[in-house]
């Protein structure tokens, strides 16, 4: 029965100065770098993925390694400071492998040990390099698939991959139990075409690759997947958050019949129960970074998080597109961004049905 | 000395003076009272010591740990938590003096005038009147409803009409009223759970002495806002357990009968276990902003929804007993003095929290307010303003 009871500690629900501060950075330089039209024209492009930004934060703002201790090459930072980045790039819609690499392949390594890991870690946490955990983004914590080994060398094919387009190294769990690291230049990366253009996923083919050992598959996924789970609730904050500004915004200025748009009742109470929607997603999603970041109650405010997170952040944009009416239909609008980044996280990192399926074990609510 | 040290010691000399264990427990209050015990944060003379209002907690601390008696607090709600605001701010030095002790003690039960059968959402249209006769005083005649405590309080809180020339808004007046006058008539509202939680209060001919006017002439409606504001400020700010709600007695019910279950009830129950959790977390931010001195606008949204989850929830907990969910278990007319959500069965929950989309505001007017004051949304188009209240639209 612990586990249905309310954590001892109980968990710090706000932003600190620190935090503001540091959203307020990344804000600004995605405010420089990432506005919507750029990111509409990258999305079409051979390379949807913008290499520059992900430079300027990872690298310029340090901000890939906040995960990792001081003492692994990283900022020493947690996933509370992680999660406010998060928020800002979901607002932004920010084509950059920031959860994919700075979050889940850095917790898959914290979770390793040994040299092969610890050089690898620091090459991430500096931005130096882009690491991606070779698992389906589909697949909730527990889930993955692996590849073969023979004679000492990989064979097989993974796919919905995110990010694996830009990937230096990839985290490769194989049947033998082992999660290997594996240059990009051994395997063919081949891009799907996405739902999500923002964070596009591709199939990794590996015939006869070499890898080097880095630790047990298992645990080490399954924390880096719980982390990408938890953290993503941040990106769907900051996701929902923006659409529904965004959406308010729009309908003060809109007028039809002689009158703001926004001034309808029946669109009025849409909105605002939107909004209490993402109030309650921002007290979810701060629960789950901070007991990420304290490692107390972690499954459970990470399941509740994600059973919640993708109803709200996909209304959030399917709102935003019905009432922005014809313009939101369109491909020059952005909201199509934020709506197919939205459905695409509702798969990620295990579905909601997934996430209460997994809380029904934790607090004992057992089906029939 | 204000301070938490401070206020020990004055606890400390209270208990020596008025041993809990021996004293009347009348006497105790009275005497917690004079000592500025009963609401620090209130001036000296009337019950506190001007100190910060987080300091109660040290107090009341202290004296549950002594076995003090309390004033019992839930049972007299409405006097403490709307009505003496409301007439610390407004109230004459005599109206102060007169009618705080007995209300912070519990010797005096307040109840409230406001809401009217054609005055819900739309309170300022009220009609009750009260006219002023020849020696000064005022002649109130109306009918109010949705009265808690009517039938055991000594006195109301009372808005009504003094000039229905002016617009709605202005021509309002506060009063505070005697319930025993022989003009004043409770009789029980009986809902749709059995029993009767409310009253409606007939007022014929009651004779309210100016004396008894809090504040001015017309001003009515500004002074009411102090009491509604301390009505919103009294839900939120609780503290709430993992399942400290409703969703732990269906949570339990699941755990202990397993014969209820069905894989349709299971995905309703844990999507709903996650949306109270959510609500939960959403409330504990809220305190935490209020303690870090940055409240922010969230506070509106929680009657919102705890209103709809208590209402799904217990509609759920009906379905998940079965064909026990085809009984009540009484529908025997009733004044009970608190609501009691737990002690009853799922169809009394179910029954009674349909009245939480309506009670204190309804959902469907506090999604306008959300709309325009949070959002910034353009307000409803006020066809009433300006009108003189006689020439409304009834």
């Amino acid at each position: 029965m612990s586990t249905t009871s309310t954590p001892s500690t109980e968990p710090d629900l706000l932003y600190s100065e620190e935090e503001e501060a540091l959203r307020a950075a990344v804000r600004d330089l995605l405010t420089d770098h990432c506005d919507p039209a750029g990111v509409i024209a990258r999305a079409e492009s051979d390379a949807p993925h913008d290499l520059a930004l992900w430079k300027s934060l990872a690298d310029g703002m340090g901000m890939a390694g906040l995960l990792v201790p001081e003492d692994r090459g990283g900022q020493g930072a947690t996933h509370r400071e992680a999660a406010v980045v998060l928020e800002e790039l979901g607002r932004a819609v920010a084509p950059v492998p920031y959860l994919t690499s700075a979050v889940v392949a850095a917790e898959a390594l914290l979770a390793c040990e040994g040299d092969v890991c610890a050089e690898l870690l620091s090459r991430l946490a500096s931005g130096r390099a882009i690491g991606v955990l070779a698992v389906g983004l589909h697949h909730a914590p527990g889930g993955f698939e692996t590849v073969r080994q023979e004679d000492g060398l990989l064979h097989g094919t993974l796919t919905g991959v995110a990010d694996a387009a830009v990937a230096d190294v990839l985290l490769v769990p194989v049947r033998d139990g082992g999660l290997y690291a594996v240059d990009a230049s051994e395997v063919t990366v081949t891009p799907q075409v996405s739902l999500d253009l923002t964070r596009p996923v591709a199939t990794v083919t590996f015939t006869g690759a070499r890898g080097r050992l880095l630790g047990d598959a298992g645990p080490a996924v399954r924390r880096a997947l719980r982390a990408g789970a938890g953290l993503l609730a941040s990106e769907q904050l900051g996701l929902a958050d923006w659409t529904l500004a965004e959406t308010v915004r729009y309908l003060k200025e809109r007028k039809q019949f002689n009158r703001p748009v926004g001034g309808f009742q029946a669109l009025k109470h849409r909105l605002a129960q939107l909004w209490l929607e993402v109030v309650g997603l921002r007290a979810a999603a701060r629960n789950a970074a901070d007991a990420l970041a304290r490692d107390e109650d972690a499954d459970v405010a990470v399941a509740v998080a994600q059973a919640y997170a993708a109803s709200v952040a996909v209304h959030a944009a399917e709102e935003a597109l019905q009432l922005h009416g014809g313009i939101g239909m369109t491909w020059e609008h952005p909201v199509h961004l934020y709506l197919k980044r939205a459905k695409a996280d509702s798969i990620a990192y295990g579905t909601a049905g997934a996430h209460r399926e997994a809380l029904a074990r934790l607090v004992d609510l057992q089906a029939p | 000395m204000t301070d938490a040290a401070g206020l020990k010691r004055r606890t400390a000399e209270l208990l020596a003076a008025h041993p809990p264990a021996t004293t009347d427990r009348l006497d105790f209050l009275r005497a917690r009272f004079d000592a500025g015990l009963a609401w620090v944060h209130y001036p000296e003379g009337l019950g506190g010591l001007g100190a910060p209002r987080s300091l109660q907690a040290v107090v009341d601390a202290e004296l549950e740990a002594a076995g003090a008696p309390d004033n019992d607090p839930r049972r007299i709600g409405i006097g403490l938590g709307m009505a003496a605001p409301t007439i610390l701010r407004y109230g004459t030095e005599e109206q102060k003096q007169r009618f705080l002790r007995p209300l912070w003690t519990g010797e005096e039960v307040w109840c409230q005038l406001f809401s009217e059968p054609g005055a819900g959402s739309d309170l300022a249209a009220l009609g009750t009147r009260a006219v002023r006769d020849a020696g000064g005083d005022w002649v109130v005649n109306g009918q109010k409803v949705w009265t808690s405590s009517a039938h055991l309080a000594r006195w109301a809180i009372l808005i009504a009409r003094t000039d229905p020339a002016l617009p709605k808004h202005q021509g309002i007046t506060y009063f505070l009223c005697d319930m025993t006058d022989p003009g004043v008539e409770v009789r029980p509202l009986r809902q749709i759970t059995g029993e009767a939680e409310f009253n409606e209060v007939f007022l014929t001919d009651v004779r309210i002495p100016d004396s008894r006017r809090l504040g001015e002439i017309g001003d009515g409606w500004r002074v009411a806002q102090t009491t509604l504001m301390n009505e919103r400020v009294s839900i939120g700010g609780m503290r709430l357990p993992r399942e400290g709600g409703m969703i732990g007695r269906v949570a339990q019910t699941w755990r202990e009968r397993p014969e209820l279950r069905t894989h349709d009830l299971h995905q309703r129950l844990l999507g709903l276990w996650v949306e109270a959790e959510v609500a939960r977390l959403t409330g504990e931010r809220l305190r935490q902003q209020l303690v870090a001195g940055q409240p922010g606008p969230e506070g509106s949204g929680m009657k919102l929804a705890f209103a709809r989850l208590n209402q799904e929830i217990s509609g759920l907990e009906v379905e998940l007993r079965g064909e026990e969910g085809l009984l009540y278990d009484d529908w025997t007319m009733r004044r009970p003095e608190l609501v009691d959500f737990t002690g009853r069965d799922a169809g009394y929950r179910y029954l009674r929290s349909k009245g939480n989309s309506i009670e204190g505001g309804t959902s469907e007017v506090l999604l306008n307010i959300v709309a325009e004051r949070v959002l910034g949304l353009p307000a409803e188009p006020r066809t009433d303003k300006d009108v003189a209240w006689k020439d409304l639209a009834r």
